[in-house]
């Protein structure tokens, strides 16, 4: 039943999707999901920067992730980056993927088509086309990522929702962000690589959003977040085993949104509910 | 055919425009100019930069899926840039301005860009491998243009403005101080729609030249460098016009001469200016405490 492109995708989706549900938890409550978004695209001029000058693919998504997720610290306020900021910064650093592809398809002569093929290939991935090495690769970054939020976690939550008080109460507010923004940086570069930037995106937003619309509770919604993550991974994976010819990262991003939908319609109900009580009551 | 650059320039633009799909794209780009630094302003106003770009994302897998089913890719380009805006904007809580909505509507806008993404790639994969032509939904081709081409995008830009008028001062206020705009009887949830729909419109038309990832650099570049500068309404958006064009018009010629791709000129020449203007303004405020200080 289970073939091993399935329980290699099993095996990184699951590293992948616990780093992104524990990082998009802060993403979201910090309203920084763009710089997710930026990041996920910046890794598709580092890769191209990559093959340009002929050095390895992965090298160029990760230093340009991380560098990029530095320079959005530096250019905010408190390690925070202004979306207007974000937006100038990582449009000029898509002109210069152009640019990349340019080079790199000119030196390759004859094959005119292979920029965009290689654009598309870091846009969606190929989540059932990964080796094992880079399943367990992706395992291993996934884990470390994750152990590194959970340690995080207390003074980050503390940070992000009373920064002033944290800044007082001598919580290193700027390393914080900063640290935060480089372990999004890794996420971007390793995730958009093995699952394509889009599920990244997916997987940072909606089982992060979902949670946070069920959950007030920080380390409950951390948790459903990771969970949910996880879920969507193997839910997908599972659906794309039963209809076949459909891609893999189609279905978990269709559960994902499902989810993500349910979620949304229970904070709705719930808040006509509460507003009915809240009438009613006094 | 291209004879390269010399410092003739009058010969240089004669050349140019020798080639009629050249002076397409300048016609081109003045009215993309006007119709993304209007809307871009106030979008960067906004600070619904994110909303735009996953807006204009949507555009790619919108193409695809034309293209798939036979029909055409400015088909998908609407249906898609125009569907995704209405479904941020309607589920959404509020106007989309307030910092507790902000979280919960950058998750909301993310979901809806992966999934379009995700219909992308079902499309992508159901035509049995890759389009033809996925560079140029991604990055445009400008060069590829047509009398008819800048006729459409005229009528459309000619639409949008007209919205923007009627609508632009409620719009204004609504988006500077939503609090009294809502006491004053300005409904700020259906400015936020109503604009939201137009940023649609808007970036399903430009991005059938410029892309889908780069039609954001023509909205958000242009009206940020402007609003480095100034905060009046006016002013900011003359100034973000006149930028638009300056760095399309510049970038085409760079692009034709120098053998580069309009996406990388335009976006390098469009961030020189975002860059000219933050150091100005920095500049201009160490001036101003300095003279303070002096007083």
């Amino acid at each position: 039943m289970l073939d091993s492109y399935t329980g290699t995708a099993l095996v990184a989706g699951t590293g992948i999707a616990l780093a992104c549900g524990l990082v998009g938890y802060f993403l979201v409550l910090r309203a920084q999901v763009f710089t997710g978004d930026a990041l996920s695209h910046v890794a598709f001029t580092g890769a191209l920067a990559a093959l340009a000058f002929g050095i390895d693919l992965r090298v160029g998504l990760f230093a340009g992730c991380v560098l990029i997720a530095v320079l959005f610290g530096a250019l905010g306020r408190r390690g925070r980056a202004d979306d207007v900021v974000i937006g100038n910064v990582f449009a000029w650093v898509l002109g210069l993927g152009v640019f990349f592809m340019t080079l790199y398809t000119t030196n390759q002569s004859g094959s005119g088509g292979s920029g965009g093929n290689q654009t598309t290939s870091v846009l969606f991935g190929s989540i059932l086309g990964i080796s094992s090495g880079q399943a367990v690769t992706a395992l291993v970054i996934g884990l470390v990522v994750s152990l590194l939020m959970l340690l995080a976690a207390r003074p980050l939550l503390f940070a992000t929702l009373d920064e002033t008080v944290a800044a007082a109460r001598g919580v290193p507010v700027r390393l914080l962000g900063y640290g935060f923004l480089v372990l999004i940086g890794v996420t971007a570069g390793e995730a958009s690589q093995a699952v394509g930037s889009m599920l990244l995106l997916g997987l940072l937003a909606a089982p992060a959003g979902a949670a946070l619309l069920v959950t007030d509770r920080p380390f409950a919604g951390m948790g459903l977040s990771a969970l949910l993550g996880v879920v969507d991974v193997w839910v997908g994976l599972g659906a794309a085993q039963l209809v076949p010819n459909t891609p893999g990262s189609f279905w978990i991003m269709v559960v994902a949104a499902a989810e993500y939908a349910l979620a949304l319609a229970y904070a709705r109900i719930r808040r006509g509910r509460g507003r009915r009580d809240a009438v009613v009551a006094p | 055919m291209n004879p390269g650059f010399t410092w003739n320039l009058i010969d240089d633009v004669r050349w140019m425009w020798s080639l009629p799909s050249m002076v397409d794209a300048y016609r081109a780009g003045v009215v993309v100019a006007v119709l993304a630094g209007v809307v871009g302003w106030f979008m960067v106003l906004r600070r619904q930069t994110f909303a735009g770009h996953s807006i204009a994302v949507t555009g790619f897998p919108g193409a695809a899926a034309a293209v798939y089913l036979g029909l055409s890719a400015t088909l998908g380009y609407f249906g898609f840039c125009l569907g995704s805006a209405l479904v941020i904007a309607l589920l959404s809580r509020g106007g989309g301005v307030g910092a507790g909505e902000r979280a919960h509507a950058s998750a909301l806008i993310a979901v809806v860009q992966a999934l379009a993404l995700a219909l992308g790639a079902l499309f992508l994969e159901l035509y049995g491998g890759f389009l033809g032509n996925t560079s140029a939904f991604l990055f445009g081709d400008f060069l590829g243009i047509t009398d008819t081409d800048v006729l459409v995008l005229a009528l459309v830009a000619v639409a949008v403005l007209a919205v923007m008028a009627a609508f632009g001062r409620r719009l204004l206020f609504a988006s500077v101080d939503p609090a009294v705009a809502a006491a004053r009887g300005v409904s700020v949830r259906r400015m936020n729609v109503v604009f939201l729909l137009v940023l649609g419109a808007s970036v399903a038309e430009v991005s059938k030249f410029t892309g889908s990832l780069l039609v954001f650099a023509l909205l958000v570049m242009p009206a940020a460098a402007a609003q480095q500068l100034t905060a009046r309404p006016v002013r900011g958006l003359v100034i973000t016009v006149s930028i638009g064009l300056l760095v399309t018009w510049f970038g085409l010629a760079w692009a034709y001469f120098g053998n580069q791709a309009t996406g990388f000129t335009i976006t390098t020449l469009a961030f020189a200016c975002y860059l000219a203007a933050y150091a100005r303004r920095l500049v201009a405020g160490r001036l101003a405490a300095r003279v303070a200080e002096a007083v």
